[in-house]
């Protein structure tokens, strides 16, 4: 156990980090020494930097991805497909998507996911905006990428009703088999999962 | 199969232990308090990872030691593996398989295969309900390994769905809101609820004639052992008839949740579903519980268990495949009859592990090795002549 050994600045560093998400006691005091002894210049840069990211940066009034603009650069892209809206759950969903370059059209924030016993609602994430958004004739499918676990699946559901009456094309990521991985290692769930969803190859 | 060496380090009183196990039948004698039943609890959780007496593997790793490793040799036919299971309080356990590297722990399940029966079990019968669906389920997951998850995620369905009904009960307001959430926990509990019940469902209709079977040669009683599956959604085709399907299953359940919704709306809880199910054991035309004498609870619950072993022998029939059986401290509680005819009810098992304080308990028709265990200062085990 770490206790409150430290004096004064030293111990509000460790706590301060210890309060971030993935960062133990004992991994905050290390990175605490850490800074401790780096040279001041790269940890002053550091500092910059998160009060730059807290100053400048906020939601995309559109979508509610991450932006230093009153929109985000996806939204602004002219070049984007305006009939897809690819649904995520964080910002960090829109990367891991951008990252494979075969999305071309635009995204939609949740902020997260159903979730009763943390407290989160539909009234707690972007979804009327989300319908008002789809009132764009533009729109012609709607892609639910939220997490395929319990929560997500649940909003995927949620949104799955709320759209079913507009008519739009509503589809769902598929979850199966991971590319490049042996068949024997993967879990019963997934194996499962994939066995549900396969698919003809016969045309 | 069968067990031919169990060696276990710093688990429960036991600081090192070594046992060399026979084929068939083996006895396990020594007085109260020597560590029997920590070895068939070991011999229990090679198979299962799982104590037969406590919900989780702190109490199994001896006091002062951080970790504790039960190893097993592991013979199906002519074939034999080595299995090593290290478990670690407050971390993942890990398991080697012929010496390998260490893996993930699950994927040891399975390579040796038991049924336990232990004094505990007579929860089964006068115990809760909780009891005897978390018989049903294990069997279910030992029969249908891929519905493994299905009742975790059933659980975590149910505790979502719970949450809102609470939360909505709190805020003394019911909106259109809460209505399209519910919805679609509805959705997703009734087909978590489908699978489980459905998984259940089958595993009673393999259940219901070896129980009476069993139970019939254990007590020759006049009355019948049986039971009632008592369920929260109406079943089409009653007790007997076919199992009904997933998809009907998931119907009924979301009639019945849509049936409950103002009484789930003032309690705040959620009403239907396998988590609200019991099985009523009978005797005859009684309920078990409550009912059944002392000796009759204990052939009741004997009886649950030696029908689960043969539903396992009769869903993989290869001899090599049998599960090993354990019967841990029951003889000394049956009467003479019942010990000689538990003795021939158990007589083909591949391999029988039992214990008793006293030999005598042990009906003659019980062959095999007698293997005194008594505990060193030490911590280690000692043979019938006192030396480790």
């Amino acid at each position: 156990m770490v206790g409150n050994v430290y004096e004064g600045a030293v111990q509000d560093l460790i706590d301060e980090l210890g309060r971030l998400p993935g960062i133990g006691p004992k991994s905050a005091q290390r990175i605490a020494f850490h800074i401790l002894e780096a040279d001041p210049e790269d940890m002053l840069r550091l500092a910059d930097a998160i009060r730059t990211v807290k100053d400048k940066v906020k939601l995309c009034t559109i979508c509610f991805n991450v932006s230093e603009q009153e929109t985000c650069s996806i939204c602004r892209d002219e070049r984007r497909d305006p009939s897809q809206v690819c649904v995520v759950e964080e910002s960090k969903d829109v990367m891991a998507i951008e990252r494979t370059r075969t999305f071309r059209g635009r995204y939609h924030v949740l902020g997260g996911a159903i979730n009763p016993i943390a407290g989160i609602g539909p009234d707690q994430l972007h979804i009327r905006e989300l319908l008002t958004r789809l009132q764009d004739a533009a729109i012609e499918e709607v892609i639910l990428a939220t997490d395929p676990n319990l929560e997500g699946e649940a909003t995927a559901t949620y949104l799955s009703r709320m759209l079913g009456a507009t008519g739009l094309k509503v589809t769902r990521l598929a979850s199966g088999l991971p590319v490049g991985g042996d068949l024997e290692y993967a879990d019963e769930v997934t194996l499962g999962r994939a066995f549900e969803g396969r698919r003809s190859v016969t045309g | 199969m069968h067990l031919s060496h169990l060696s276990l380090t710093d688990y429960r009183s036991y600081h090192r232990a070594e046992l060399d196990l026979a084929p068939g039948p083996n006895v396990l004698v020594g007085s109260n308090g020597v560590g029997k039943t920590n070895v068939v609890e070991a011999i229990g959780y090679l198979a299962t990872q799982e104590s037969h007496r406590v919900s989780h593997d702190a109490p199994l790793v001896r006091f002062g030691a951080t970790q504790a490793i039960i190893r097993g040799r592991v013979h199906r036919g002519d074939r034999a593996v080595a299995v090593e299971i290290e478990i670690n309080p407050g971390r993942s356990n890990r398991a080697a398989i012929n010496r390998g590297a260490p893996q993930r722990a699950r994927e040891a399940l399975g390579l040796l295969r038991s049924v336990l029966f232990a004094p505990e079990d007579l929860s089964l019968v006068n115990g809760d309900p909780t009891v005897r669906r978390r018989f049903l389920d294990d069997l279910v997951v030992q029969l249908r390994p891929a519905l493994g998850d299905a009742r975790s995620d059933y659980d975590r369905v149910l505790r979502q769905r719970n949450a809102l009904l609470k939360n909505a009960k709190a805020s003394r307001t019911w909106s259109e809101e809460h209505d399209h959430t519910l919805a679609v926990w509805d959705e997703h509990l009734s087909r978590a609820g489908a699978r489980v019940l459905n998984g259940r469902l089958h595993v009673l209709q393999m259940l219901a004639v070896p129980l009476t079977e069993s139970y019939a040669a254990l007590a020759q009683g006049r009355k019948a052992a049986g039971f009632t599956y008592e369920s929260t959604v109406p079943l089409a085709g009653g007790q007997h008839g076919t199992v009904p399907g997933e998809q009907e299953l998931y119907e009924a359940l979301l009639t019945e949740l849509e049936s409950h919704r103002k009484r789930e709306r003032d309690r705040g809880v959620t009403l239907v579903g396998p988590h609200r199910d019991d099985l009523a054991l009978t005797l005859g035309p009684a309920p078990a519980k409550g009912f059944a004498s002392h000796g009759e609870t204990w052939s009741m619950a004997l009886g649950l268990k030696l029908a689960s072993y043969r539903v396992l022998i009769a869903d993989d029939p290869d001899p090599d495949a049998r599960p090993v059986l354990i019967l841990d401290d029951v003889f000394a509680e049956l009467d003479e009859g019942r010990r000689a005819r538990l003795a021939a009810l158990t007589a083909d098992a591949g391999q029988l592990i039992v214990t008793a304080a006293v030999a005598g308990d042990i009906p003659g028709e019980l062959a095999g090795p007698r293997i005194g265990v008594s505990l060193g200062e030490d911590g280690s085990m000692l043979d019938a002549e006192g030396t480790p």
